[in-house]
């Protein structure tokens, strides 16, 4: 007898239709009905909680945002307790300034340069917290550590990689500021900066500002350029005194100065980050490691170095170059504790490894210096931090903000916050602009750079964020193709000017002996190239790998918008296999 | 041979120089001139002077901006049959207002910059030991 279904069912021919029926829900118009609905109100339930979850994370993000914020004012407050015990204005400050820059950083120079070119004869004044004046901090992390000078942290001088010296740190010496009471009076006006004080009250309905030592000053117009503060990691803050003592949060001349000094001192130094600062740290002490037996630890949470910004193939190849600079580089390490054990500390990891060393230097992200938003009822931005402006860098009637404390509309590519010393240019000159009537929106994208020791450097511009597709379209790299030489071709000193002060002389194609043909090896595949980073068929980011004097180009398919379909295209645009 | 490969949502490829040679496909959107959001160069579309340019470096904005401003500006307008003969006046305000900060206005190249800067220092020493000599 033939197997048929109906015996597997051993149901009766009859019975089983109305099952079967039943069971696909036709006749049974309520079953199916009540099933939709259950259907319907479970994803609507998950949508919502999956919505309630989103806002109470956003909304746990800026209160921790803002506890932290007003935690850090306490311990500063803490700090500095004969400021705010016995305020003495200081009677030098004039009472009255038309251009008024809180923060002393690079977007705030750049802010009064631009001010001073569109307005003739404008008075600007920089309130600063840091005693020096304006001064770049990418050579603090790059240059100045592979300087020869033994009195490099007193001189602060340092040979760019052609051999040229520059002579100081400081944006422009001292001689291109006014003195601070003098600034009313000098006939075509000036910048004057006053240095080591901090602007703790804004009141923006009377346009004046309260300093730390009671003095106020009004204004016609307002930048904050406030910048940031290095994060530090709970972990850290949880260890008490002995671990504090032994801690660098870098940011500063003054920390660049402490490190160097403790690079001599100790025998095993721990950075911890794996972003720009932490690996170029890493790279300029792991130099210092060969020569001096000074043993250079590097870890992060991330699978590679700038695992948020290069993708995974080319982040494994940069780990490996950091590597090869003398670190002793730990991915996925996430940090649980620390603590002092005899005279070192020592770093649990979430895994289970131990690592001993002498000193940390945490490079773990900045925290945007918010804290006037309160007083001056300013705007905060709950996902990137900082104070929120709108496409022309403008906070509200008077008041602008700029570099790396702007969260700002960027009518590209979207909202944003960037930490780079060219935005803090470029944003500080367009708010400059502004400022004396420019109404121009954020326009001109910023480039950013990084050096990994003298062999591999790369410039990169828009989002470089290695979440998104990317398509890498390299050559093989010859002698010629590494930082070292591109500044040697430019002659311009750093790179850092180069790009930023765009020279009006002709780049010098070097007519030196042809590139000696390296035989490719496993590890050098992506000797030199140009990385797209794409969102939705559109370049939204480029990086230059090892390749130098090209932004403009990078610069203008990013403005254009385009869709392109074949990227190896657009690629030969960038010439990567000639110098 | 250019080739590539895929690595999850990354895409690859090694491109041979014989294959870059060959003329782009991708298509650049036109560039307008009188775009008022673009940056600027040296010289506006209406054909003012752009003294925030980056190319000027500090010269329109520091302590003797204002007579790099009345020099340049009367040069860019000169329209004598040598451009700038009649900007003597101008250009020698702002050399002497130049003088008065070196540190600022290098005033020959870098050579010479190193040993005006040793002299300098040579004199600062001298007039130091000056100094104690007299106190004494």
């Amino acid at each position: 007898m033939p197997c048929g279904r109906s015996d597997r069912w051993n149901v009766p021919p009859d019975l089983q239709l109305s099952r079967q029926v039943a069971s696909k829900g036709v006749p049974g118009q309520k079953g199916s009905n009540s099933v939709f609905v259950l259907i319907m109100g479970l994803s609507t339930l998950g949508a919502g909680a999956y919505v309630y979850k989103t806002l109470q994370d956003s909304k746990e993000r800026y209160a921790s945002r803002l506890a932290r914020i007003s935690r850090q004012s306490q311990d500063s407050a803490d700090a500095a307790p004969q400021d705010t015990a016995a305020p003495s204005p200081d009677p030098k400050v004039p009472s009255h300034v038309p251009f008024l820059l809180i923060g002393g950083g690079t977007a705030a120079f750049a802010a009064a340069r631009s001010i001073r070119a569109r307005d003739p004869g404008a008075r600007v004044l920089i309130v600063s917290e840091d005693p020096a004046l304006p001064y770049m901090r990418p050579p603090l992390s790059k240059e100045l550590w592979f300087s020869d000078d033994p009195d490099v942290t007193e001189t602060l001088r340092f040979k760019q990689w052609n051999g040229k010296e520059r002579r100081y740190m400081a944006l422009q010496p001292p001689s291109f500021y006014v003195p601070v009471e003098d600034l009313p009076s000098m006939e075509n006006g000036g910048v004057a900066v006053l240095p080591g004080k901090k602007v703790v009250h804004m009141d923006v309905r009377g346009n004046t500002v309260k300093l730390n030592d009671g003095t106020q000053i009004s204004y016609d117009k307002c930048l904050i350029a406030t910048g940031g503060s290095p994060r530090n990691l709970p972990a850290i803050e949880r260890a008490g005194k002995d671990v504090q003592k032994r801690l660098t949060l870098f940011r500063k001349i003054e920390d660049f100065r402490r490190l160097e000094k403790i690079s001599r001192e100790v025998k095993s130094i721990t950075i911890i980050g794996g972003g720009f600062l932490g690996s170029e740290l890493a790279c300029a002490l792991g130099r210092r490691a060969r020569t001096r037996g000074l043993e250079v630890i590097q870890l992060f949470p991330e699978n590679g170095n700038m695992g948020k910004v290069l993708p995974e193939y080319l982040s494994n190849w940069t780990t490996e170059k950091v590597r090869r600079e003398g670190v002793n580089v730990l991915p996925n390490a996430v940090v649980k504790s620390v603590s002092v054990s005899g005279n070192r500390l020592v770093i649990k990891l979430k895994d289970g490894r131990k690592v001993e060393t002498d000193h940390i230097v945490a490079a773990v992200g900045l925290e945007p210096n918010v804290e006037l938003a309160k007083s001056a009822g300013l705007e905060v931005d709950s996902d990137f931090g900082g104070f929120r402006v709108n496409a022309e860098l403008q906070a509200r009637s008077n008041i602008w903000v700029a570099g790396d404390a702007a969260c700002f509309y960027d009518i590209k590519l979207g909202r944003r916050r960037v930490e780079h010393h060219d935005h803090a240019v470029v944003s500080g000159r367009l708010a400059g602009e502004n400022m004396t009537g420019a109404a121009k929106p954020y326009w001109h994208q910023s480039m950013f750079w990084s050096d990994l020791g003298p062999n591999v450097g790369y410039e990169a511009i828009g989002l470089v964020d290695s979440s998104l597709p990317t398509v890498g379209v390299f050559a093989k790299a010859t002698a010629k193709d590494t930082p070292k030489s591109a500044t040697e071709q430019s002659g311009t000193g750093i790179r850092s000017e180069s790009e930023t002060e765009a020279e009006a002389s002709e780049v010098q194609i070097s007519q030196s002996s042809s590139p000696m043909p390296q035989v490719p090896k496993q590890g050098e595949d992506y000797g030199k190239g140009v990385i797209f980073y794409l969102r939705d068929k559109v370049v939204v980011g480029i990086v230059l790998w090892n390749i130098f004097n090209r932004m403009p180009i990078a610069r203008k398919i990013i403005k254009d918008g385009e869709e392109h379909e074949d990227l190896n295209e657009v690629a030969k645009l960038f010439n990567i296999h000639e110098d | 041979m250019s080739y590539c490969r895929q690595e999850g949502k990354d895409r690859i490829i090694f491109a041979t120089k014989e294959d870059h040679e060959t003329p782009s496909s991708a298509e650049l959107v036109a560039d307008d001139p009188d775009d008022p959001y673009e940056e600027q160069g040296l010289i506006l579309p209406n054909g003012d002077i752009n003294w925030n340019c980056p190319c000027l470096g500090g010269m329109a904005s520091g302590p003797c901006g204002e007579q790099f401003k009345s020099a340049f500006s009367c040069f860019h307008y000169s329209t004598e049959e040598i451009k700038g003969s009649d900007c003597v006046d101008q250009f020698r305000a702002m050399q002497e207002c130049m003088q008065k900060y070196p540190d600022l206005y290098p005033q020959e190249d870098e050579n010479d910059e190193k040993s005006s800067k040793d002299l300098e220092a040579a004199s600062m020493e001298a007039s130091a030991a000056k100094e104690e000599k007299a106190s004494s």
